[in-house]
């Protein structure tokens, strides 16, 4: 018996061969794919287990982790100290989504996995210590971001205050808001129910407030596009702000026979033409037409990409949605976008730049939105280095620019974002949705003219006035409350 | 060495054995016991210090029972079968310390087991280990001669059947969709665990008195020795128990385990592959049928063949116990450091994937290789038994233990369909534990034998002068 007997012991050893194999491919193979399975809720117990760095605004967490109720699975509870007012940055974490804003795009920070935590992570593993997260430390400015939510109460839109100088961004606001708190709780079903709640019914006009106005979302800019013509016209040598050109009553686009009209259907000045900063102190559509006309798409398009509007998407680390001139065919074409019409489309970020360039003599600095990274125990391991993005002109035309945006505010559509005793630039916009519904109403500005301390971008969805009424007010509290303390 | 010549008689194949004295080796046994206990009360100490940040005093008593446990076993070996495998002990030591430290931390985990939520399942296995060493005690001393089990062969098996028959007929005994369960006074016992050595031993008793029959008459069919038809009744009787086990108890794994353990034991007893083919070809044909005509057979092969597409129903154990392996990769996530109490039922059915998810694929391979070690010692004991009964017997056992543990890691790790059988010493449950003492004490009793230097080959002949005259028959 004893050769069948060999057989089967070397049987055995092949069965458990086989045994081990199997092991080993999931054990090593298929781990990571296992590991990372959304099915797999050790991930999700692993994130709520530790406790998650905070958001900090000035000193105070606006986003925080604190130990949950006793009989919480799940140990720490994310909770956002102002949420609504913060909810368009720090975004949320919820066990039933992904999570959004900077909750995900600073993750690896606030959940400890970053490398440049790496010499702390060494260090828990060595002394037993639970892992906890990064603190991320942001540059906003809470009374500015405090009057952006204000300004926009009650209406749709977004506002994005940067400092010139540095690219830091001061406010970020998107309306409609929502509370990120009912949104990170752990009972399901209260997540499910004010999910369902702040989400659209089909066919109704209603905005997810989840979705980012300042970021995500891409609107006509209406006529603060005349400050990239503008530009254009001035970085050509070819214009000076007191240059006249053609501003008609009505112009007729090369190609059509419909003919272009100015706001309120008036002529920009009787005479039919004006000086270049007349005609964008009164927002002249006729007049800035026929310069990008005359100008031509190559200049526009230029321009428009050295200001960023080059369909590129970038982080602040919150990803912004690239800015577009779209195509231009023809001239026609190339008419209406110089009114900041046809297939032109921006952000509130990028409007914001264009006034952060403008004020910061001709250079645009990359936006940022997080000052430093620090280690749970507060120093700090990442500062974040102001980084010019792009030149887009001169200090001469710089200069140039601000003079005409004054004489927006000082003396045209402007007007109500004056401040008393503060020099300030500006430019409207009024943009046709191409649709029924109502104009969107921009404004961009800075202020103080003569030493830009902040440049601001307001857009308010379908707000129905125009840039000047609508708009210029937001930005003008926005830059107060920047001027207001101390600056 | 009395009784020799017994009725099984002698093998002519078995090994040669040294007439030079054979190395007890129970000092080594007892070093490796000190280690597997060693090791076992080092791992209860982490896994409360991980979880609980701090020792408890029911630790102080659990290290001094189960060292108290294995000291017991060992002086026993020592008194009782001296000469037995010295590493059979230590591993059954080291598999049920692990077993006990996972329960143990699965309890302060809160996974219940479903049935019971008194959350202290540890304790009870403790107790389950102490009932398991008085049936090993009480085997090694009642048994003192393995061969004495074949003359009760087929009470053995009467009572095998009945025991595997209990739950079939009595009500209440399914729990997850087997009936393999009776309830007793509060206790739930699988009479299938104590069902398999009983007929294990009349397997034994019966081939080795069939075997010559059976290996014998056969006829050349395609090149194949075939079995005479009316010889082919003992493997049919077995493969028509093992379907009624199938259809009347839905238990997949115990069908599946006695037909292959009876197949073995026959190819081993008859040296003719033929047998090997015919049980293939039974099984394959039963295992087709089962699939077609079972709802719950067909789930569990869906399950096995797609378990992410089943991950929320069939697939669920499955799938949780895969994302257990997965996360605990390589080095694991250390003792209290994973979260295997998310598998269901991790403390039974799947009580291997909590172990690799806490000690990683090193681990493991270590339990693997734990229980390849019993095994292998096991056939060794076979290979080196001198009588045909022990010889097919120590087979039987050795291979019921690694069939089973290949069946149920398959199941775990989705190489198989899933089954209900337990993790031999490991899991959490009493019957399984209590039966395997007696299989290892079987083993154990039977390689104190095989290892026993053999009697001298005659009587004293040097003192033949002193012996008194007597009248020397022709």
């Amino acid at each position: 018996m004893n050769a069948p007997l060999r057989k089967v012991a070397v049987a055995v050893l092949v069965l458990f061969t086989l045994l081990i194999v199997n092991v080993n491919v999931i054990q090593v193979v298929r781990a990571d794919g296992l590991r990372e399975n959304p099915q797999n809720t050790r991930r999700l117990s692993d994130q709520y287990n530790r406790e998650r760095g905070a958001i900090v605004v000035a000193g105070n967490e606006i986003a925080s982790s604190v130990p949950s109720a006793p009989d919480d699975p799940l140990r720490y509870t994310r909770t956002y100290a102002q949420g609504p007012l913060y909810a368009p940055v720090t975004g949320y974490q919820s066990i039933l989504a992904t999570a959004d804003g900077l909750e995900e795009a600073e993750d690896a920070v606030l959940n400890g996995d970053d490398d440049r935590l790496f010499g702390r992570q060494l260090a828990d593993l060595f002394t037993g210590r639970d892992p906890s997260g990064g603190n991320v430390e942001l540059t906003l400015e809470p009374a500015v971001q405090e009057a952006a939510m204000a300004g926009l109460d009650g209406v749709t839109g977004a506002v994005v205050a940067l400092d010139p100088s540095t690219g830091a961004v001061l406010a970020l606001a998107s309306t409609p808001t929502y509370d990120p708190n009912r949104l990170s709780v752990h009972d399901p079903d209260a997540v499910r129910a004010y999910d369902s709640e702040i989400t659209p019914d089909e066919g109704s006009d209603a905005v997810d407030p989840r979705v980012n106005q300042a970021t995500d979302e891409r609107n006509h800019p209406g006529s603060i596009f005349k400050v990239i013509v503008s530009a254009a016209a001035l970085a050509s040598g070819d214009y000076t702000p007191d240059s006249v050109i053609a501003a008609p009553r009505d112009y007729v686009l090369p190609g059509t026979n419909q003919p272009l009209r100015n706001f309120g259907n008036e002529a920009c000045d009787p005479s039919g033409q004006q000086r270049l900063i007349d005609a964008l102190t009164i927002s002249c559509n006729t007049a800035f037409a026929q310069l990008g006309i005359d100008l031509g798409a190559d200049r526009v398009r230029e321009m428009a990409e050295a200001f960023g509007i080059d369909d590129q998407k970038f982080d602040l680390p919150l990803r912004v949605a690239g800015s577009t001139l779209g195509e231009i065919g023809d001239d026609a074409a190339l008419g209406q976008s110089s009114i900041g019409q046809s297939s032109v489309s921006l952000t509130t970020v990028q409007a914001a730049m264009i006034a952060s360039a403008v004020a910061n003599d001709g250079s645009l600095m990359k936006p940022f939105l997080v000052d430093s990274i620090q280690a749970p125990d507060l120093s700090v391991i990442d500062q974040t280095d102001p980084e010019e993005m792009s030149r887009p002109v001169s200090a001469e035309v710089a200069e140039q620019l601000t003079t005409m945006m004054r004489s927006v505010v000082d003396n045209g559509t402007g007007r109500r974002a004056r401040i008393d005793g503060v020099q300030v630039a500006g430019k409207t916009g009024t943009a046709e949705t191409g649709t029924d519904a109502p104009d969107h109403n921009w404004f961009i500005g800075f202020a103080p003219a003569d030493d830009p301390t902040i440049a601001v971008a307001v857009f308010v969805k379908n707000g129905g006035g125009t840039g000047g009424d609508t708009s210029a007010p937001i930005a003008r509290a926005v830059m107060e409350a920047h001027l207001g303390q101390g600056n | 060495m009395a009784g020799l010549a017994s009725a099984s008689g002698t093998d002519p194949n078995a090994a040669p054995v040294g007439t030079g004295p054979t190395p007890k080796r129970r000092n080594t046994e007892l070093l490796l016991l000190g280690f597997a206990v060693l090791l076992t009360i080092a791992a209860q100490c982490i896994v409360d210090l991980t979880l609980t940040d701090a020792l408890r005093p029911e630790l102080a008593t659990f290290g001094i029972w189960f060292s108290a446990l294995w000291l017991v076993a060992h002086l026993v070996v020592r008194r009782f079968a001296p000469y037995a495998d010295p590493l059979l002990l230590p591993c059954i030591a080291m598999l049920s310390g692990l077993g006990l430290v996972m329960i143990h931390r699965l309890d302060i985990a809160g996974n219940t087991l479903g049935r019971n939520n008194s959350g202290e399942d540890a304790p009870v296995q403790l107790l389950w280990a102490t009932v398991g060493l008085v049936l090993f005690i009480a085997v090694l001393v009642v048994v003192r001669d393995h061969r004495v089990l074949a003359r009760f062969a087929y009470t053995l098996a009467l009572v095998g059947l009945v025991l595997l028959a209990i739950p079939a007929v009595l009500p209440n005994s399914e729990i997850n969709g087997a009936k393999l369960w009776i309830r007793v006074a509060g206790f739930s016992i699988q009479p299938g665990e104590f069902a398999k050595i009983c007929l294990i031993v009349f397997f034994a008793a019966y081939l080795v008195d069939k075997r010559d029959v059976l290996a014998l008459a056969s006829r050349r069919v395609a090149g194949l020795e075939l079995p005479r038809g009316r010889d082919l009744g003992p493997v049919l009787l077995a493969w028509v128990a093992s379907i009624l086990v199938l259809v009347f108890e839905r238990d997949l794994g115990s069908s599946l385990l006695l037909f292959g353990i009876f197949v073995v034991m026959l190819y081993v007893a008859t040296e003719r592959a033929s047998w090997l083919v015919i049980g293939l070809l039974l099984f394959s044909g039963g295992a087709y049928v089962a699939y077609q005509a079972f709802s719950h057979v067909r789930v569990r092969v869906d399950t096995w063949l797609d378990p992410f597409g089943y991950a929320d129903t069939g697939g669920y154990q499955i799938v949780q116990s895969l994302f257990s392996l997965g996360t605990g990769g390589l080095f694991g996530a250390g003792l209290g450091g994973g979260r295997p109490d998310q598998v269901p039922v991790a403390k039974s059915d799947f009580i291997a994937a909590a172990i690799g998810e806490e000690l990683g694929l090193f681990g493991l391979v270590a339990l693997i290789v734990l229980y390849l070690v019993l095994v292998e010692r096991g056939l060794r004991t076979s290979l080196v038994c001198r009588d045909g009964f022990g010889k097919l017997l120590a087979a039987g056992l050795a291979f019921a233990v690694a069939w089973q543990v290949f069946v149920v890691l398959g199941g775990v790790t989705g190489l198989l369909p899933l089954t209900g059988l337990t993790t031999p010493f490991v899991a959490y449950g009493g019957s399984s534990l209590v039966a395997n003492f007696g299989l290892v004490a079987l083993l154990v009793r039977i390689s104190d034998a095989a290892r026993r230097p053999a009697a001298p080959p005659a009587a004293p002949v040097a003192k033949l002068t002193d012996a008194p005259t007597e009248v020397v028959r022709p």
